[in-house]
């Protein structure tokens, strides 16, 4: 079985956040870590690996240094990495982020692909969905435990109030929650390794079946038209009272005064 | 990507969400503030109700300000499954080219409308919290005043995790879709008796391998009431410490007639289920008052809960983020302060 994992490298959001004057991302300028939805998914292909056997294949888009995730990811356990970086992508939406990533992963054999159910810098959850459909394949999204049956993957997808146990044909693609398990760590051999093995870098000319004009900025049908840091509401009182019942007397007091009893 | 003939996409269409063929509560939302954008664009409102057995709910929509219904009803369409439902929806968009489609950010429309967008080739905006019609570019650029586009979507959400806030259109590609967070558009107050022109609608199904097959559905006991409803919220976090240590938050709640949520960290403990969960991730809510006790305050969860009335913290971390949002702080130990804050309220209300 093929596993392509895709992961996001994502500002530590943390760390506080820096845009560029066109009112995207400055990535440049961020802490970065793997996503945490992607690290799970992630953690279920190389648990697949070990239950089932499996080539993981982790793929990455993004600026050059996004190689750090993919040799975490190898030191994790997974087989083999592949950066999609180039100028041409920079600026992208959802729709053009997505039709990048399956233009990559036509060139590869794949029985099923996880992603993260959403990265935490954009928090959209699409791009996952958006592949699977520009591949033509099924997706089942927010899976909290995955199992292969042969040709099938039975997956226990979540909704508000219930969840679905869903089979679904391979290939297909999963999207992962971070709930669906404890990613493991990092181990010292894995990381020597890691630095071994090769990271396969593809630019604009290596994918498949896609158009100019839907890659980057250009391709993006979504268009900033304003972004800002926050308007933080201001904060209010704070004390710090010398007994419990002092506390109590003070909230009790701003409920009253407040008529909320 | 430009999509030419954009003069041709019309009206402000909604996915009505049904699950067991109820419509779920954001269906009215989006109906509510649907009806505000066709009134600024001088169009008409149509809701999208996809289903199998689901044309009896067409004049609830209606009442909830639907001026027309499409209905797609076929037997492939009995539970929510993703390929039959996004080739029902890209259909009716194909088919009717409405310049507006509004999908909830619900666990079906987080799915189904990144699917949708790709599928009819649009942007898709995630997890809206403002829309509204306006200018893109929003101010004109000097020496292209005529390039500037009117009457424009724009869509305005919350990313890094509630950090930064931006705006964003979709200038050149038709229907601009959004999915909006469910809780924070206004229903407006049914019109009794409003009858909905209803147009069915089938584009035809074949089933295939994208047409994944459903095994089991299993629901949740549904014990926990509805924390987007509830006026007091008492939240606890990380910080209450175990499951049994949430009996005290429970008793506070009872006391004040509210409800207990809580934060991320306590769903992923296991101590309390997911439908419970405040913030980013969980559900935005906007109680008259929210008591957030043993909650450190991410950023995540504020996003959920900082548009509240009345926001009271307890924690024992006088540095705690959440002091920065609470009207009212207490710094100090909740395991005395909860109880003798009960027993308190109990006192004052039997009064």
């Amino acid at each position: 079985m093929k596993i392509v994992v895709c992961i996001k490298q994502v500002p530590d959001t943390k760390g506080g956040v820096k845009f560029n004057p066109d009112g995207t991302l400055d990535r440049g300028a961020m802490l970065t870590i793997m996503n945490p939805d992607d690290k799970a998914g992630l953690e279920a292909a190389l648990r697949l690996k070990e239950q089932y056997g499996a080539e993981v294949t982790v793929l990455t888009m993004g600026l050059p240094k996004a190689d750090e995730v993919l040799r975490e990811a190898m030191a994790m356990g997974a087989d083999k990495g592949i950066l999609v970086t180039d100028r041409v992508l920079g600026g992208a939406d959802t729709w053009a982020t997505s039709t990048t990533i399956a233009g990559a992963i036509r060139n590869l054999e794949y029985d099923l692909i996880i992603t993260g159910r959403q990265a935490i810098d954009g928090d959209t959850a699409q791009v996952g969905p958006q592949i699977s459909e520009h591949l033509n394949i099924p997706v089942i999204s927010y899976a909290q435990d995955i199992k292969i049956e042969g040709d099938y993957v039975i997956v226990q997808r979540q909704y508000e109030d219930r969840y679905h146990e869903v089979k679904a044909k391979m290939p297909c693609l999963i999207t992962a929650l971070s709930e669906l398990n404890e990613p493991r760590y990092m181990t010292p051999g894995g990381i020597f390794e890691a630095y071994d093995k090769e990271v396969t870098v593809w630019g604009r000319p290596d994918l498949k079946d896609v158009d100019d004009s839907d890659l980057g900025l250009k391709g993006s049908p979504t268009k900033i038209a304003k972004a800002s840091d926050k308007v933080k509401k201001g904060a209010g009182e704070k004390v710090v009272p010398d007994t419990p019942e002092d506390a109590v007397a003070y909230i009790v007091g701003k409920m009253k005064e407040k008529h909320v009893i | 990507m430009k999509i030419m003939g954009l003069e041709a996409y019309k009206g402000v269409y909604v996915y009505a969400q049904q699950v067991d063929n109820e419509l779920s509560g954001i269906a009215f939302e989006l109906l509510g503030k649907a009806k505000d954008l066709a009134k600024d664009l001088g169009t008409d409102v149509t809701a999208v109700l996809i289903g199998s057995d689901v044309k009896g709910l067409a004049d609830q929509l209606a009442e909830y300000g639907a001026d027309k219904v499409i209905v797609v009803d076929d037997p492939e369409l009995k539970e929510y499954r993703t390929e039959p439902y996004t080739h029902a929806l890209a259909s009716v968009i194909n088919e009717y080219k409405p310049e507006i489609m509004l999908v909830g950010a619900t666990a079906i429309g987080r799915d189904l409308g990144p699917r949708v967008s790709a599928r009819v080739k649009t942007g898709l905006t995630a997890d809206c919290t403002v829309l509204e019609i306006g200018d893109f570019p929003l101010n004109p650029v000097p020496g292209k005043e005529d390039e500037q586009k009117h009457n424009q979507l724009l869509m305005t959400r919350p990313a890094f995790g509630g950090n930064t806030i931006a705006t964003i259109a979709c200038p050149d590609n038709r229907p601009q879709m959004a999915t909006v967070r469910p809780g924070v558009m206004q229903k407006i107050d049914p019109i009794k008796g409003a009858k909905a022109n209803v147009i069915e609608y089938n584009p035809g199904f074949t089933p295939d391998d994208k047409y994944v097959e459903i095994l089991n559905i299993v629901k949740a006991v549904k014990e926990t009431e509805d924390i987007m409803e509830a006026k007091i919220l008492v939240s606890g976090g990380r910080g209450v410490g175990s499951a049994e240590n949430f009996q005290m938050l429970k008793d506070l709640a009872a006391v004040l007639g509210g409800t207990v949520s809580c934060s991320r960290a306590v769903v992923e403990n296991g101590w309390l289920p997911q439908d419970l969960q405040v913030g980013q991730t969980g559900k935005t809510v906007r109680p008259n008052v929210y008591f957030a006790i043993g909650i450190s305050g991410a950023i995540q969860h504020v996003a959920g809960m900082e548009e509240a009335d009345i926001i009271v913290a307890i924690n024992k971390d006088e540095d705690a983020p959440i002091f920065d949002v609470a009207d009212y702080g207490v710094v100090g130990d909740l395991n005395k302060i909860v109880p003798a804050l009960t027993e308190a309220l109990k006192a004052e209300m039997a009064e």
